[in-house]
């Protein structure tokens, strides 16, 4: 860990952070499961129908606590978000989720 | 390292959220299959044809560089709802590479989902700090005299790479060039290669 200098100021910018200096990149591209593109066209429907804007769903991302972050597939991160915008607006409720 | 899959906690939680939205009248199931069939449709086979375009015909490149939107809507691209396009022109001495540091922004319309190595943290993070020891790892060496310019694709601007036309690839059809176009040209990681010509 270098020490001389200072940390991202948000654990999601990750622009140079020193902690991946030396992760190598896997290059392969795995398919999208199922789940993956439902998810990702439910986001698509719900900006459609003005329930979610892509700022809502990024802050929501960028608020997942570090362990979250980084421990949640990248379409598990997008359903959290979903979940909280659609929570926040009150478009849905606690109920609907037990 | 193989993508690991949704939690079966996630699944359901989705399922539940959709039953709600759907007893709600918000969403259907139909509506949900049919943006992901039109989702599926975009791919970078449509990035591949515009830069086939633009290193044939001169007054096409000049749109592209001018206003990527309306390029990419002429082949096809739904650029409704989607943050503008800008094309990245390389020369000689001067290369360009994408990249989303806070997430994954990426031009969709003309390059379809984003690759998982778009979206790792290792990318986000070395591709702004290393880039030549990224673009190495995909085998991408350039000789020191060629300037890499690293640009971050943002919710506001959508970016993708107008890479060099490779020598060797002379009097090819624009078909014939567009397969030389992949993702990873239109981000920047790779440089198109000729290889051995394809019959006419």
């Amino acid at each position: 860990m270098a020490q001389s200098e200072p940390p991202p100021p948000y654990h999601h910018d990750l622009g140079g952070a020193a902690r991946f200096r030396c992760t190598p990149i896997e290059p392969d591209d795995p398919p999208l499961s199922d789940f993956d593109r439902r998810v990702d066209a439910l986001r698509a429907l719900l900006r459609q129908k003005g329930l979610i804007t892509t700022d809502e769903q990024r802050l929501a991302i960028e608020s997942l606590p570090p362990e979250a972050y980084d421990g949640l597939t990248y379409y598990e991160k997008w359903l959290r978000a979903i979940v909280a915008v659609l929570l926040a607006r009150g478009v849905i409720g606690w109920e609907d989720l037990a | 390292m193989p993508k690991p899959d949704p939690r079966p906690e996630s699944i359901a939680l989705l399922e539940r959220l959709v039953a709600a939205l759907a007893a709600r009248g918000i969403v259907s199931e139909e509506e949900i299959a049919a943006k992901r069939a039109a989702t599926e449709r975009a791919s970078p086979q449509i990035g591949a044809r515009m830069v086939a375009r633009a290193w044939i015909d001169p007054a096409f490149r000049a749109l592209l560089l001018a206003d990527g939107s309306r390029a990419a809507s002429l082949f096809g691209a739904d650029m409704r709802g989607q943050p503008p396009l800008g094309v990245l022109e390389d020369r000689p001495g001067l290369h360009h590479l994408v990249v989303c540091t806070l997430c994954s922004c990426y031009p969709r319309a003309v390059l379809g989902y984003p690759p998982a190595w778009y979206k790792s943290q290792a990318y986000r993070a070395r591709a702004v700090r290393d880039p030549r020891r990224v673009l190495a790892e995909w085998g991408t060496v350039l000789p020191p005299d060629v300037q890499v310019r690293v640009v971050d694709s943002t919710a506001e601007y959508r970016w993708m790479v107008l890479p060099l036309r490779p020598a060797g690839t002379e009097g090819w059809e624009e078909a014939q060039l567009a397969s030389l176009i992949t993702a990873e040209t239109l981000v920047g990681v790779r440089l198109p290669q000729p290889g051995p010509a394809l019959p006419a």
